[in-house]
């Protein structure tokens, strides 16, 4: 107890309560990346065009953990469920014939209706289990995309852009969006140094696309109905005596987080340029989560802030290691450092004394 | 008296829900799936032999409360890499699974004393810490396996080294050992091969269990398990109780890990680990277990009926929809299916218990207004 | 015991407390809430929470030697057993196992000689026989065998003295309202059952809100009031009624305190009515209650803890399941659903500070804003012609300005976080929540628990005011009798789940004594 006291009066002390150690720690590895990217001979600007564009993909599902948050659900492993949505928004758009920028507004459009039957449906589950919630989620999550696996090769898909390729039937594991609605938004706007001779590409339609659901967001906490969302996480019993109703502020929330799950596969599939179908989605909600947990949100706590924060510091980690690492040590580690990273701060929100509120 | 039995008879189905579901699924499907007798029992009998092991290693810390231990995939990777050295060391048969053993008992305590530590620290979400340890660890494992290994640590023998001088190849090879205890005393009955071996040393874990429960270490596990608070205010060590039960959890899987693959023959060295946990938990849930209970007799039921559904899933999954993936799906579907069923029927009957209250009391006025 | 002083960060709780007690006699040591009756057992036992307040003064003897309890385990050890008001049992463990438990008898086997004795088996014979042999001194039949979850309330606790009796070394035994979830017959043959312990030389202190039940059985009487032994008198030469002066008596000073009431018209307009009402709160059941409150006026519930009168607001105002009718201003609420009576203009400031009344790890201006902001719109910008509702953070700065100066709420900011207030504060602030929604109606439940006198005065005249500035009815729920008589206009006594009697604040204090052991249960 005394140690910890006059741990709290040192300067460091002060910083490391203010920020987390954890988080102090990866910033500073990220800094020290940063410093010997152009030692060890890779060029900075190219590292920081892929840490932006990396950034620009991720950002909107990492956001999709916060309402979720706020509301007392724990972390949402249960991305995948939005994520699902977002794919199905995605195919089917695609297989009533849209092209290019359309074919993305389409894709948000259709996946919408999921994302709100999917949200509720599991909402609804959620409010059954309140306490239980990351647990149950993880495993929805596994359910559901498995569940979908069957649905891939039932559902009558016909585009022969994305069904496989010699029996026509079901989807592909994996498939381009050329033709379709990838880069919609990071080529808009987007801005090139190439031609003055620096490698640094912005992604600025992604970011502003980012900054604006970012702004709703905040918007949305500053409202009404976003404070009430605050208060039922912070302490729900309160926000029951001031008359909320807490189970439907708590599925809005999740209602929310599995529609930003779904635009932020879409999202992502836009940057990246392919789909991934099938097993895929179980590998999207690690790494949101350790980004909003990186970036200092808590099991019931998180801000847009975290957001912007976390995914850049975890993405900047998961680009930078590879080749800064690898040209120091000529060994490729970064794999195993993205998984000890990722699932050390998860396990590391776990295990701290939640106040206040259970 | 009546409405007591309806209630009941409502009970079972809910208790034997999954269980019942299972019995169906597989009625369906072995016909289907145009399986003989012999070849559904041969392969059935054999992974009984194989995973009974590891499955009942999820007993005990279900005793304790801590629930379905999703970290005992940390002792799976212990057993692994005691089996890689002891395949460097050219250590067949028998011996090398001994010795296999007594290597992974110190890697598997040490795991465990570390996974139980922290799950003290996060009590009440004791099975999200364990699943995400698993991952935790896997990370560690593939520092150890796939740099120190040949770097820091030696390792002798090209065969299992990648070419490149340090790290280890994607499959360690075991032929050496493969199905050395399945083949000593296996007795051949009507085509289906027995492993005896295997057998005895299960029946001598579930011994073990049994005779384990009375002691008073066991008798303390239940009473933790049960209420930490009055436990503790008894005089009972919790925290170090509740540690114990997870390293005597971790270091049987390690075991149940080394009589699985020495069966297999040989193990993909990243991956092999990686869904033994599901797997295992999902078996125990389908035998009728839940996160709070959980008998020998669970592990039994739940590996026969989870296993034939899993060899018949397959070729049912041709026979009704002509792809063979569907059904490959179907499977893994089926698994988190049951372990989601069982993990939402766990919470929802620990928050139903409360509801009661109010209705003796309304009646009780009732009854006492009549009275006055 | 001698000289017994404690303190709680300079509330002087027990003041020179001394008694003794003789082997194989009964103590009955009765007190009203807050008396120092648990604390002074909680000394005796050991507890840790003495420990960690800054120990005691004085001295506890037993058989003549000086005794330091720095455990329970300590004072199990030293022959003192104690079974509390709580249960303490393991529900899925049979009786047997509960009496024995972590007291197991073993045997010593092959793996316990290598790994030590936790591996040691049970030896289940002997376990029987001894929880037989606790069972048959305790005197009361129960099953061994049966599973504690399965059983009735009585036996469950049967089962913790049977525990307590199956210590070989047990000199003394405290029972903490054993009989207060008993029933008659039950009670009966408990009380039995300590007559049998006493005559094996045990010694026995029994407390309780069932006066009748010490004089049946006890040798002597202790009675506590305000942290001091007002009487110690042998049992055989009192009476009812005397224990209930005793318990409940003031000195002339205080008593002429209570006045100034006012003389409010009797005739004046019924705003609330109950009837019938039942709450099922954990540890306070309301049975039946009945009650009027007329517009205007303060009203005081008061009663001992544990008989149901704090979920009477907890019922009404729909944080615990309840039914019944209530009636307010001519229309019938709803229960079980807290933002239908929030919207008929009813505020509620709960007991339960940290739990219910505070956001913690928000800021005062939203702990106070909150809950005007949700049911009355209030606080809010409309933008977009009321499409959006923005939140008013100027407006939510001003009203909580204004209420950290009315209520003197000592904080750095009104950004401050909730939880970084002393305790006096935070009920300050949770006042202040209730005002900012200017209700008709307020119920304050034990609003004074755990806060200096200081803050408690503040409290107590700011409801006062409150009440008669803005003629907002109030009804206040207390533990404290004496409180209640400062404040209220006529207070209510609640005694086993129902009202037993109302009474003005200027009634004697033996008046309300009786009422609040009426019906006790």
């Amino acid at each position: 107890m005394s140690k910890s006291e006059q741990l709290r009066q040192t300067r460091f002390g002060q910083l490391v309560d203010a920020f987390g150690l954890p988080r102090l720690i990866i910033t500073g590895f990220l800094i020290f990346l940063f410093i010997m990217a152009p030692i060890t001979g890779s060029d900075l600007p190219t590292q920081i065009t892929n840490v932006i564009n990396r950034f620009s993909w991720n950002a909107v599902l990492v956001l999709a953990m916060v309402p979720m948050i706020h509301s007392g659900c724990g972390l949402n492993f249960g991305v995948p469920l939005g994520v699902l949505a977002g794919l199905l928004g995605g195919t089917l758009a695609i297989e009533m014939g849209f092209t290019g920028p359309m074919s993305f507004v389409m894709a948000i459009v259709v996946s919408t209706p999921f994302a709100i039957l999917f949200g509720g449906g599991y909402g609804a589950l959620l409010n059954k289990i309140k306490g239980g919630e990351m647990m149950v989620a993880t495993y929805v999550g596994f359910s559901s995309v498995s569940f979908m696996c069957i649905m891939w090769l039932l559902i009558p898909y016909k585009n022969p852009s994305i069904v496989m390729a010699y029996t026509g039937v079901g989807l592909r594991n994996m498939f381009a969006l050329d033709s379709f609605y990838a880069g919609v938004l990071s080529k808009f706007l987007e801005i090139d140094l190439n031609p003055l001779g620096i490698n640094l590409v912005i992604p600025v339609g992604s970011l502003l696309f980012f900054a604006l659901l970012a702004f709703l967001m905040w918007a949305f906490l500053h409202t009404k109905t976003g404070t009430a969302m605050t208060a039922v996480g912070s302490n729900p019993t309160f926000a029951k005596a001031s008359g909320i109703n807490v189970d439907k502020i708590r599925l809005l929330s999740v209602v929310l987080s599995t529609w930003l799950g779904a635009v932020g596969i879409l999202v992502y599939q836009q940057g990246f340029g392919f789909v991934q179908l099938y097993t895929a989605p179980l590998n999207m909600a690690m790494p949101a989560v350790a980004a909003i947990l990186i970036g200092g949100a808590s099991v019931n706590k998180a801000s847009v802030a975290n957001v912007i924060i976390g995914t850049f510091l975890f993405q900047g980690l998961v680009t930078m290691t590879p080749t800064v690492i690898t040209a120091l040590i000529h060994t490729d580690v970064s794999e195993v450092i993205r998984i000890i990273v990722s699932n050390g701060m998860v396990i590391y929100a776990l295990t701290r004394k939640t106040e206040g509120a259970k | 008296m009546k409405m007591k039995k309806n209630f009941n008879g409502f009970d079972f189905l809910q208790n034997n829900l999954v269980p019942l579901m299972f019995i169906i699924i597989c009625a369906i499907c072995i016909p289907l799936s145009g399986f003989s007798t012999s070849y559904l029992l041969n392969e059935v009998v054999t992974r009984m032999g194989r995973n009974i092991f590891l499955i009942l290693s999820l007993l005990i810390p279900i005793m304790a409360g801590m629930g379905l231990n999703f970290g005992m995939t940390l002792g799976a990777m212990a057993g692994q890499v005691a089996l890689i050295f002891v395949t460097d060391w050219q250590i067949w048969g028998i011996p090398g699974v001994v010795l296999a053993m007594i290597l992974s008992v110190p890697l598997s305590a040490l795991l465990g004393l570390m996974c139980g530590k922290l799950m003290n620290m996060a009590k009440g979400r004791e099975m999200i810490l364990g699943y995400m340890m698993n991952y935790f660890v896997t990370g560690l494992y593939q520092l150890l396996v796939l740099y120190f290994m040949g770097s820091i640590i030696p390792i002798k023998h090209a065969s299992i080294r990648l070419p490149r001088g340090f790290g280890i190849r994607t499959t360690v090879n075991l032929t050496n050992m493969r199905q050395c205890l399945d083949n000593e005393f296996a007795i051949l009955y009507k085509g289906v091969k027995i492993p005896v071996l295997n057998f005895i040393i299960i029946a001598l874990l579930c011994l073990f269990i049994v005779w384990f429960r009375r002691t008073k270490l066991g008798q303390d596990m239940r009473a933790v398990g049960q209420d930490m608070e009055v436990a503790q205010a008894a005089g009972i060590n919790v925290d170090r109780t509740r540690i114990i039960s997870i390293i005597i959890s971790t270091v049987f899987a390690g075991f149940g890990q080394i009589i699985y693959l020495q069966n297999i023959g040989n193990f993909p060295t990243y991956t092999a680990h990686s869904q033994i946990g599901m797997f295992c938990i999902a078996a125990l849930l389908v035998g009728g277990a839940s996160v709070e209970r959980a008998s020998i007799g669970n592990v039994f039921l739940g590996v026969i009926l989870f296993h034939t559904m899993f060899i018949v899933a397959p070729r049912a999954g041709v026979a009704i929809t002509g792809d063979a993936m569907i059904g490959e799906y179907f499977r893994v579907f089926v698994s988190y299916g049951v372990i989601t069923l069982a993990l939402i029927m766990y919470e929802i009957k620990k928050r139903r218990a409360r509801s009661h209250g109010g209705e003796l009391l309304a009646r009780a006025q009732r009854e006492g207004g009549v009275q006055s | 015991m001698r000289s017994i002083k404690k303190d709680f960060f300079g509330n002087q709780v027990l003041t020179d407390i001394n008694f003794t007690l003789g082997e194989g006699e009964v103590l009955g040591l009765c007190g009203e809430n807050g008396a120092g009756k648990s604390t002074l057992m909680k000394i005796l036992f050991g507890m840790d929470v003495i420990r960690e307040t800054g120990g005691y003064e004085g001295d506890i003897f037993i058989n003549g030697e000086k005794a330091v309890f720095n455990t329970p385990f300590d004072a199990l050890k030293a022959g003192i057993g104690m079974v509390h008001q709580e249960f303490s049992l393991i529900p899925g463990f049979t009786a047997t196992e509960n009496i024995l438990l972590n007291r197991e008898p073993q045997r010593r086997n092959v793996v316990s000689q290598i790994f030590g004795d936790r591996l040691n088996t049970l030896d289940y014979k002997e376990m029987d026989r001894r929880s037989a042999e606790a069972i048959k001194k305790m005197g009361v039949e129960i099953d061994a065998k049966m599973v504690i979850s399965s059983m009735p309330v009585g036996h469950k606790q049967f089962t913790e003295i049977a525990r307590e009796l199956s210590k070989d070394q047990l000199k003394l035994l405290i029972l903490d309202e054993p009989t207060a979830v008993l029933t008659e017959k039950e009670a009966e043959a408990l009380l039995e059952s300590i007559r049998g312990m006493s005559a094996q030389g045990i010694s026995v202190i029994f407390i309780t809100h069932r006066l009748h039940e010490i004089l049946a059985v006890c040798d002597k009487v202790v009675v506590m009031r305000d942290g001091h032994v007002v009487r110690d008198v042998p049992a055989k030469e009192t009476s009812v009624d005397d224990i209930t002066r005793w318990m409940v008596g003031r000195d002339v000073q205080s008593g002429s305190a209570v006045p100034e009431a006012k003389a409010e018209p009797s005739d004046a307009k019924t705003i609330m009515s109950i009837k019938n009402l039942w709450v099922d709160m954990p540890g306070e059941t309301v049975r039946n209650v009945s009650l009027d409150v007329r517009e205007g006026e303060i009203l005081g519930i008061g009663g001992l803890a544990g008989q149901g009168k704090l979920g009477i607001p907890n019922g009404i105002m729909g944080l615990y399941e309840a039914g019944g009718t209530v009636v307010f201003d001519g229309q019938e609420i709803s229960l079980n659903n807290p933002r239908k009576c929030l919207d008929s203009s009813l505020a509620f400031v709960s007991e339960d500070r940290r739990g219910v009344g505070l956001l913690l790890d928000e800021t005062l201006e939203w702990n106070i804003a909150f809950p005007a902001m949700q049911i009355q719109d209030k606080f809010l910008k409309k933008l977009f012609g009321g499409a959006i509702k923005w939140r008013d953070e100027k407006g939510i700065h001003a009203v909580t300005q204004k209420y950290i100066d009315a209520l003197q709420i000592r904080c750095t900011s009104s950004k401050q976080k909730a939880k970084e207030l002393s305790g006096g504060n935070q009920q300050k602030v949770c006042l202040a929540k209730a005002f900012a929604l200017e209700p008709k109606f307020l119920f304050v439940s034990e609003p004074t628990r755990g806060i200096d006198v200081g803050a408690k005065s503040l409290v107590l005249e700011a409801l006062k005011k409150f009440n008669r500035e803005s003629g907002v009815t109030v009804v206040m729920i207390s533990s404290e009798l004496e409180e209640l008589r400062q404040t209220c206009d006529r207070i209510a006594i609640v005694s086993g789940g129902q009202v037993s009697g109302i009474l003005p604040a200027a009634a004697s204090s033996e008046e309300f004594g009786t009422l609040m052991i009426s019906q006790v249960v």
